[in-house]
């Protein structure tokens, strides 16, 4: 096959990394309209703890599940008790803060608890590769879950009434509480949601890349250049974009910029995205009245 | 008692010949972190940061001097560890650092972790003339004993061991064409240089494909397309851990089956070829001076047995195939061995001369037929290459024992 | 009253700040010096995202800028240590600026995220082929610490403490007249009322991206003096760890306030060593604890703390002495 055809297939591979984990990212944002720097070690988190699970034996289906109930649990407390005081204050310093602070805390457990030597994750897909093995089993069925993941979350916001509430408490607050919406829990529903579709993403990554508690920290950046390049509010944009950005990183790496300077080109596309089209490429642009 | 006696015995054949070696000194004399009871050793680690996974490097060498502070310490001293964390920053390291030698006063530095770190400190160890010891880094630039008599390496450097695999090459396939996968640092490119330098002027004809990977890359994958499409029958694997198995298991995946030479620092079965597949990792060439903990072969070995019951009694929850405690107990066994013949002569200057007078010296773990060899103009103690290929079991030896 | 009080306490202050190298050992002595570094750094920060209300988390990008600014000046091109300074200066200035034309169009926390990507992308940049032969790629650039001059009876530790000093002294005093001026008013009103102070005639844009650039300048200025410090310079030095390591001093010390950034770097340098002795992991997660916890009780930070409880006192014993008063 053309060379060139083989890193375009390559790149879709890394994207639908990025792909997995932006979704999670546009889940907070649509729920929230905030950009959580933390997704990435909740992800890594939630991933440890499935491994855990399956080191004391419960099955890999049951651990799945049983970790993404634990991650949206986790993701609803985490919004009541260390957000929730911070939503009146609506200042970037005091949410930013919060976050970098999740960030560390995260990190710096997981890697007490579980040390920072690598480790195997399972997979649940059949190990046989397509393409002349240019995609892997793993890869495949990485795919079919963001796909599977992409539709049960539009879905959800597009359909059902709880979707919609969600939409609405995030962008008018004050207009959702005349209407009846409890605002809060909206928003700590948003946190737990997104808090399992990080479990979902770190669960499906981490054989491709292995555990350690660093897996996410530099997959986020891509997420979030994927995320931002598809439309932040969007969840097929993100999806999109998450796969767009895998190629393009990869196509940029082998024959434009040299394979040295691939965050380069996400700070570019980030840079360049939110400066020229914020929202993306299928993203609803915002009006804000002053 | 017994069992005391048992390890005793596990470290009685390596310092049976360093007896012999340093004459008895009827005086004492105590440099800095060092008295009639103790002796203050440093080390900087990176327990956090990007580089933490080498932390455990520092946590074995804390647990050997526990052992050897049960047995008694090194000629009746107790030794006193600091291990401090510079979570692989430079800046970091130069404030531990000078923390160690001016305030907590050791008396040598030892296995100093990462060679930018290590990179930061060489100019201010050698001008406080303090030990730089058996720093962790297979760099080549600690080898030179006239601009810096204070450093000194340990682990085989990494030119010498590309050296070996590019002379296999001239002489066992000398019309491969080559392909390198390298990280993108001081690391892959001291590798690379090696690599080139040992095939000479042939370095430009045999590459066919260089392609390198930074650390914050997710996945090697788009490399290794890359390097099958090149054409390239061979392939020099200059990856760290993580990315080796990725590497391994996506040239698999794609059919890629070049004659596969895999870095040194990446050789474990456990660690790599365990997760990259070891149908996958059949072949695999690399070169080995320790034993593999994963290697049924020493299973009888009375070193390997000692080492064993060093891991479950003082590190439970490690695994116990963990190479990189293979590493720590072989590394601290040379310490104590330098400290077991410098005697009562307890100096920074006695320091450095007993490390640059190991002669043949062998430790616990290392390969039989690699043994320590340092001397005043030669600041390498391990430069011996064994080299071994990957039977799907485990690496099985072949050809001489190169650069002694 | 109240001035005398201020002056005497910063005087008796400076004189401790001026005698502490004869009082300590050289290694305290170096920690001092990083201690007033990070400073100068986290004093553009707070100038940034305090006072402007510009959040970045790419303070560590232009730190880097400015130490290899000085370590390429000073390793190729001889260029004595103190000049590297004003060099770091206008390269950072110009620099952000830059940046900050931008980032104009960011608000809040999508300019956090542009900022951070910067840090993240920083070291692969410092360690590019393209530009190798002058930062010596992922090797970096070994420097040597300066003597002190005209023969002054310092070791190199006390003279770079001192010079330090001085430059810290210099870029306080220049933020404390820049604040409290019609610009600092300016800059201010811009974060809290950002429509008004359009109207008002404030060209916002202008404002903001020399704010950028200044507070760019800062950081520049605390990365010459730290490779000087330090004698290295390398792509590990400069992880996106060091962005955090700012945002961590800036609202700990109070990052509404320039005595803050003296606050938050102290905190900074000295925590770590501290709570290591608790566990090797620690360091990391106490600062993630205290950032929440001091979001959570004191979001004004250590310097605001101290102002409360100053106020609060004062109102104490004026109230006493009213009491008193009326009595008599």
């Amino acid at each position: 096959m053309d060379a060139f055809l083989l890193q375009v297939l390559s790149g879709l591979a890394t994207g639908g990394i990025y792909a997995s984990l932006a979704l999670a990212v546009v889940m907070i944002y649509k729920a929230t309209h905030v950009v959580n720097f933390a997704q990435g070690e909740m992800a890594m988190f939630s991933t440890y703890l499935a491994w855990q699970l399956i080191q004391w034996g419960m099955p890999y289906w049951g651990a799945f599940f049983l970790t993404l109930a634990i991650s949206f649990v986790g993701g609803v407390a985490i919004e009541r008790i260390v957000i929730r005081p911070f939503e009146s204050h609506d200042a970037t310093l005091s949410v930013v803060t919060v976050f970098i602070g999740l960030f560390l805390i995260l990190n710096s457990l997981a890697g007490w608890t579980w040390e920072y030597t690598l480790k195997s994750f399972p997979s649940p897909f059949p190990a046989e590769a397509y393409l002349g093995g240019y995609l892997s089993g793993h890869q495949a069925g990485l795919f079919a879950v963001v796909l599977v993941t992409l539709a049960i979350v539009y879905a959800f916001f597009r359909f059902t009434p709880l979707g919609l509430a969600m939409r609405a408490a995030a962008e008018n607050p004050v207009s959702s509480r005349l209407v009846g919406i409890r605002v809060g829990w909206m928003l700590a529903l948003g946190w737990g949601l997104a808090a399992a579709l990080g479990a979902v993403a770190g669960i499906m990554v981490a054989p491709l890349v292995f555990l350690e508690p660093n897996m996410m920290g530099f997959v986020l950046i891509y997420a979030f250049a994927g995320a931002l390049l598809g439309g932040i509010d969007n969840p097929w944009g993100a999806v999109i974009g998450g796969f767009a950005m895998g190629v393009l990183e990869n196509i940029m790496g082998v024959y434009v910029v040299g394979t040295e300077l691939k965050l380069t080109v996400a700070l570019v596309i980030i840079i360049g995205v939110l400066v020229v089209k914020p929202a993306g490429m299928f993203g609803r642009t915002v009006v804000t009245r002053v | 008692m017994r069992t005391k006696q048992k390890w005793l015995g596990g470290f009685a054949a390596a310092i049976a010949l360093a007896l012999a070696v340093g004459p008895a000194q009827a005086q004492k004399k105590y440099g800095p972190g060092a008295s009639d009871t103790e002796i203050k050793i440093g080390n900087v680690n990176p327990y956090s940061g990007p580089a933490s996974a080498y932390g455990s490097i520092g946590k074995g060498i804390a647990s050997y001097w526990k052992l050897v502070n049960d047995l008694g310490g090194v000629n009746g001293r107790k030794v006193n560890f600091i291990t401090l964390d510079d979570g692989y920053s430079p800046p970091r390291t130069v404030e531990q650092v000078r923390r160690l030698v001016e305030q907590e006063q050791v008396l040598l530095v030892f296995q100093s972790l990462g060679t930018p770190g290590n990179t930061a400190i060489h100019k201010y160890m050698n001008a406080r003339k303090v030990p730089q010891l058996f720093v962790a880094t297979g760099a080549t630039k600690w080898n030179d004993p006239k601009g810096h008599p204070w450093t000194m390496g340990w682990q085989p450097n990494y030119q010498a061991e590309a050296k070996a695999y590019a002379a296999y090459i001239l002489k066992n396939l000398p019309k491969a064409k080559i392909g390198v996968l390298y990280q993108n640092d001081d690391y892959g490119k001291d590798y690379l240089k090696g690599f080139r330098d040992g095939l000479g002027s042939k370095a430009d004809s045999m590459i066919v494909k260089e392609v390198s990977y930074e650390v914050t890359d997710p996945t090697v994958d788009s490399q290794i397309v890359t390097l099958k499409g090149s054409g390239a029958d061979a392939f020099f694997n200059i990856t760290t851990p993580k990315f080796a198995a990725q590497a391994i298991r996506k040239a698999h995946e794609i059919g890629w089956k070049p004659e596969h030479f895999l870095n040194n620092v990446s050789s474990s079965i456990d660690n790599v070829l365990k997760p990259a597949g070891f149908e996958a990792s059949k072949g695999i060439i690399s070169s080995l001076y320790l034993k593999d903990a994963s290697d049924p072969q020493w299973h009888n070995d009375k070193d390997y047995k000692a080492w064993l019951e060093w891991m479950k009694k003082y590190n439970p929850g490690v695994s116990t195939t963990d190479a990189f405690y293979v590493y720590a107990y072989a590394v601290s066994s040379t310490l104590h061995q330098v400290l077991l013949q410098c005697g009562d002569d307890l100096t920074r200057e006695n320091v450095m001369r007993q490390a640059a007078n190991l002669k043949n010296i062998q430790v616990p773990m290392l390969l039989p037929g690699v043994h320590l060899h340092t001397s005043p103009k030669d600041f390498a103690p391990i430069e011996a290459i064994q080299l071994g290929r990957f039977d799907g079991k485990r690496y099985v030896e072949f050809g001489d024992v190169l650069g002694q | 009253m109240k001035p005398d009080w201020r002056i005497a306490a910063l005087a008796a202050g400076l004189i401790v700040v001026c005698a502490l190298p004869f009082l300590v050992s050289d290694y305290r002595t170096f920690q001092f010096t990083l201690v007033m570094v990070y400073a100068i750094a986290l004093l553009g920060l707070n100038i940034l995202t305090g006072f402007n209300g510009q959040f970045t988390l790419g303070h560590g990008a232009f730190y880097a800028i400015g130490s290899y600014t000085a370590a390429i000046l000073m390793a190729h091109y001889n260029v004595p240590y103190w000049a590297t300074l004003p060099a770091a200066a206008a390269v950072c200035l110009a620099a952000g600026f830059l940046f900050g034309l931008p980032a104009l169009r960011l608000e809040g926390l999508f300019l956090a995220l542009a900022t951070l990507s910067l840090a993240v992308a920083m070291p692969s940049i410092l360690k590019w082929k393209g530009i190798e032969q002058w930062t010596g790629g992922v090797q970096g650039i070994v420097l040597i610490k300066p003597e002190a001059p005209f023969g002054l009876p310092l070791n190199q530790d006390e003279w770079l403490y001192y010079f330090t000093l001085a430059v810290a002294i210099l870029m306080f005093v220049l933020a404390w007249n820049l604040l409290r001026g019609r610009v600092g008013r300016a800059i201010v009103a811009i974060r809290d009322q950002p429509t008004a102070a359009r109207a008002m005639g404030i060209n916002s844009a202008i404002y903001k991206s020399v704010t950028f650039g200044v507070s760019a300048m800062y950081a520049g200025v605390a990365g010459a003096l730290g490779a000087i410090a330090v004698q290295f310079v390398a792509p590990d030095s400069f992880q996106v760890g060091l962005s955090f390591v700012f945002l961590i001093g800036a609202v700990i010390g109070g990052i509404y306030s320039i005595s803050g950034a003296v606050f938050g770097a102290a905190f900074v340098l000295f925590v770590p060593h501290i709570s290591e002795g608790i566990s090797r992991a620690a360091p990391q997660a106490i600062f993630g604890a205290f950032l929440i916890v001091f979001m959570f009780v004191m979001p004004v930070g250590i310097a605001g703390f101290l102002r409360l409880a100053w106020d609060w006192a004062r109102r104490r014993i004026q109230r006493s002495s009213h009491v008193t008063g009326e009595a008599s």
